[in-house]
């Protein structure tokens, strides 16, 4: 024992690890914060004087997907978890990435509601839905961007151990990127005029030939699984920080998008 | 050791350094200690000046010494100077004190985050103060009410430099919150379980659990209030559909559970102090923890008795008045287990436990008045009264500052090495409690005899003169009492020996099992804990079959030499204070005062810089 460490990792009164319960009790405390959000939400419903309502504004398809994306990113993160916590440094960071991407995806969403709200008419000073609405979704994007820094700045701190290994996951990631591009090209056939298929098409394809031939080439297993690092233990912290931002976001959409998605002029 | 090569901005100082610097880049949780002490030292006697400005400002009727303008900043200031930036920095240093020093550890979970805490204060305490520089303190009371904070009717800057300040102390007070709970939680040396911790980490524990939870609701309060003033939201607004009963929701969810941070702290030193003076163990320990639980849990469930004159109803305020007053039985409970501890006891009297004996006799007062307020209709004629402000002082003069000069007497040979003066002692004692009566009690008159609260003047002719008068004295009265106090620590350092012992009192809990000061690794070995006041039966072993039944199981501990330079202390580090620095000029950017976006970038740039420095840093330690 050449070292004693005043605030010893081996050794916690609960077996616990220090940060990551205090990741619990911040989180219990974040509880509170949407809580509070949410509850003022709940209690101005129907308050608005002027329009735009929910119900006329409020555009659940939309919605539904992007909150599709985001719970498929939970998938994703327990994914990267599981192969960082089995010493699969290469596969870990790849979906970590894939978290962030999908939590980027998620943000494209909200930041494409907000501007479209703002064009109809509803920004948080129109009326008091408006208010709530912007504070309360704007706040949980905020989480989801710190979030998906995080995710980003773990999936790129000492990536991987060869310059190949690095190489073929920004390959991999790149790909990812050019098939999102390439379908919502497809989705906008009839948006954007003179865009022809045939590109649109070409985009997706190369996007998944991509993702599948990095992928195939990433396939190869680590170096050797070595003993888990902190750094890596800190990807269990940032897993459960996005877990609980998910578990908020379904409570706000049934709160906003299902309960009160017909909500209209005040009941006064 | 060997050398990691990280990416690095500063190079961090890597050993305990002395001087200037060394305080800058603590994170020793002693030093974080005595920081919280003194900063919220020199705000006690700036809102202690506050008061007294007031207090001259009512000695008479018809009186002009201050503008009601300024009147209005001077008792919002002075409130929430007190609140934020005395009463719970000053629970903060002993937190930090003793926390580690009691459960048996070497420091806290998060040393760095610790000293963010404290540097987030300080700046944060800084801003507010500063629209005192531009004549523009915030004028609305600690309690905001909208729709008096709203821009159409308070367009000035100061309730905008009131949220802000706010804020950044919010932030310091969770960190530290976070960082205390998982302390407590996962630090405990060795056996030491949690019915074996002391009253005080039990009510610290309370405490920040009540922080973590309470404060991120006046966080969104604070946000929705700030949108409504810089950016035209209606939270607030009825024209826009908002309401303005929403911020005194808002406002006592968290209110309320602060009352309790400010008073249990306070409660858990007077359960450290009344043991160890008494010679007998706490009586009741398990009620008494219970108790504090317990109080914890239903200050959640009473915030609406601010609000029995808003007009919620009569289900509201029975529901509400009935919780209000099923919190004065655990908080009963403890009085009789302090009185249950004097009781026998060979008591040997000194400062420290009469401040204690003081605490308990005028939070009773306060506690009596406070249940009268529990019933609505006695509350509507109570309600904006002196008579509500005799309750809180006696509560948070009485009890938490009684409580916590306790401590300071209690633990000052602790912290310093040095006693305070026992004389002078006794007289700041005698000074303070004797004011502090003058000042307050005849409060309880001026209240039900109508006397409004929060405003500037009163007409003659009203009966009112002469018990202000009384008031105004006891509060000068109460000035020299601190005064005297402030030589006191004066004297202790320049005039009193260095001679404390590890253990001057005789005291029960592992601190005292240390020299005094403690070195900075604290524990030479860290302690293996048997029983609740192990320290207690190490020293009395022949005490343990009386209280425990079973013979002595302590053998003999064998004192293993420890090479110091083995014991490896966290190195101090710059960016907790450029953190703090970060956070305060970025928020701080965006009060229209001091605002402009330039402002908040260069506050991010830092931030940013700072926060990627810190994540950097080689965690050792």
């Amino acid at each position: 024992m050449s070292n004693i460490s005043a605030t010893e990792d081996h050794y916690t009164s609960t077996g616990v690890d220090n940060r990551k319960l205090m990741m619990w009790i911040f989180l219990g405390s974040d509880c509170l914060f949407f809580g509070s959000f949410i509850s003022t939400y709940l209690v101005y419903r129907n308050r608005s004087l002027v329009g735009p309502y929910p119900n006329e504004i409020l555009d659940i398809p939309i919605t539904t997907v992007s909150t599709f994306v985001l719970l498929m990113s939970s998938l994703a993160m327990v994914m990267g978890l599981s192969y960082v916590q089995q010493g699969r440094q290469v596969l870990g960071r790849y979906w970590t990435l894939a978290t962030a991407l999908l939590g980027m995806v998620f943000l494209g969403f909200q930041v494409f509601e907000f501007t479209h709200f703002a064009h109809v008419g509803l920004t948080p000073r129109t009326n008091i839905f408006g208010s709530t609405f912007f504070t309360m979704t704007g706040f949980h994007g905020a989480h989801v961007t710190f979030g998906v820094i995080w995710l980003l700045i773990f999936a790129f701190s000492r990536l991987a151990s060869s310059f190949r290994q690095k190489m073929l996951i920004f390959a991999s990631f790149l790909s990812v990127v050019i098939t999102m591009v390439g379908i919502m090209m497809t989705e906008t056939l009839d948006v954007i005029p003179h865009m022809p298929f045939s590109l649109a098409m070409t985009v997706t394809i190369i996007g998944i030939l991509g993702t599948i031939g990095s992928l195939y080439l990433l396939r190869v297993p680590d170096t050797e699984p070595e003993k888990i690092s902190k750094e890596e233990e800190n990807l269990e912290l940032a897993g459960l920080y996005w877990h609980f931002v998910d578990i908020v976001w379904i409570v706000i959409f049934t709160v906003v998008y299902l309960v009160s998605a017909k909500d209209g002029a005040p009941l006064l | 050791m060997t050398t990691i090569s990280y990416p690095t901005f500063i190079r961090r100082p890597n050993e305990y350094a002395s001087g200037i610097w060394g305080w800058l880049t603590t994170v020793d949780h002693k030093r974080i200690g005595t920081l919280y002490g003194v900063t919220a030292f020199i705000w006690f006697l700036i809102a202690g000046i506050e008061a007294i400005l007031i207090r001259i400002q009512l000695s008479q009727p018809e009186m002009s010494f201050v503008t009601p303008e300024v009147y209005n900043q001077l008792f919002t200031m002075h409130g929430t100077t007190m609140i934020f930036l005395v009463v719970m920095p000053l629970s903060a240093a002993f937190f930090n004190w003793l926390v580690p020093l009691q459960i048996g550890a070497r420091d806290v979970a998060f040393p760095r985050l610790n000293a963010f805490s404290y540097w987030a204060f300080l700046f944060g305490g800084i801003l507010l103060n500063f629209s005192w520089l531009i004549g523009d303190a915030p004028n609305a009371g600690w309690f905001a009410y909208a729709p008096n904070t709203g821009v159409k009717f308070n367009p000035s800057n100061g309730v905008t430099f009131w949220i802000i300040g706010l804020q950044i102390l919010g932030i310091a007070s969770l960190a530290a919150g976070f960082n205390f709970f998982t302390t407590i939680i996962n630090m405990r040396a060795p056996g030491m379980t949690w019915f074996k911790l002391p009253v005080f980490i039990w009510m610290t524990a309370v405490v920040n659990v009540l922080i973590v939870l309470a404060f991120p609701v006046i966080t969104v309060a604070l946000i929705q209030l700030q949108f409504d003033r810089l950016y035209g939201t209606g939270f607030f607004n009825p024209a826009m559909g908002g309401d303005p009963v929403m911020w005194q929701h808002m406002f006592w969810l968290f209110g309320h559970p602060e009352v309790y941070i400010l008073i249990l702290p306070a409660m858990g030193i007077v359960s450290e102090v009344l043991p160890t003076f008494s010679r007998k163990p706490i009586f009741g320990y398990s009620f008494i923890v219970f108790s504090g639980i317990a109080i914890g849990f239903l200050g959640w469930f009473v915030w609406s008795h601010h609000m029995f004159t808003v007009g919620l109803g009569p289900a509201a305020n029975a529901a509400f008045s009935v919780s209000t007053m099923l919190i004065a039985v655990p908080t009963g409970v403890k009085i009789f287990n302090w009185i249950g501890t004097l009781w026998g006891g060979s008591i040997k009297v000194n400062t420290a436990l009469l401040f204690s004996v003081a605490f308990i006799g005028m939070f009773v007062i306060g506690g009596l008045s406070g249940v009268t307020h529990a019933s609505p209709p006695s509350d509507a004629q109570q309600q904006d009264t002196y008579y509500v402000v005799a309750h809180f002082h006696y509560v948070l003069f009485g009890g938490s500052l009684l409580g916590l000069w306790s401590g300071i007497y209690y633990w000052w040979p602790k912290f310093t090495g040095r006693f305070l003066n026992e004389k002078l002692g006794l007289w700041h004692f005698g000074i303070v409690l004797l004011g502090f009566n003058l000042t307050f009690f005849p409060m309880h008159w001026l209240g039900l005899d109508g006397m409004p609260r929060r405003v500037a003047t009163y007409p003659e002719g009203m009966g009112w003169d002469v018990s202000n008068l009384v008031s105004t004295m006891g509060s000068l009265l109460l000035g020299v009492g601190v005064l005297i106090f402030i030589y006191n620590i004066i004297y202790s350092n320049l005039r009193m020996p260095k001679n404390a012992s590890n253990d001057p009192w005789d005291g029960r809990t592992l601190e005292w099992s240390i020299p005094s000061p403690p070195p900075h690794y604290n524990f030479d070995v860290i302690p293996e804990v048997k029983y609740r006041d192990d320290f207690w039966y190490k020293k009395y072993p022949e005490l343990v079959d009386n209280t425990h039944g079973g013979g002595s199981d302590y053998e003999d501990q064998e004192n293993h030499e420890v090479d110091h330079a083995d014991i490896h202390m966290p190195d101090p580090s710059y960016y907790p204070l450029f953190l703090g620095l970060g956070l305060t000029v970025m928020v701080g950017g965006l009060i229209p005062f001091t605002g402009h976006w330039v402002v908040s970038a260069i506050g991010l740039i830092i931030f940013i810089w700072s926060f990627l420095g810190w994540s950097y840093e080689p965690v050792n330690g």
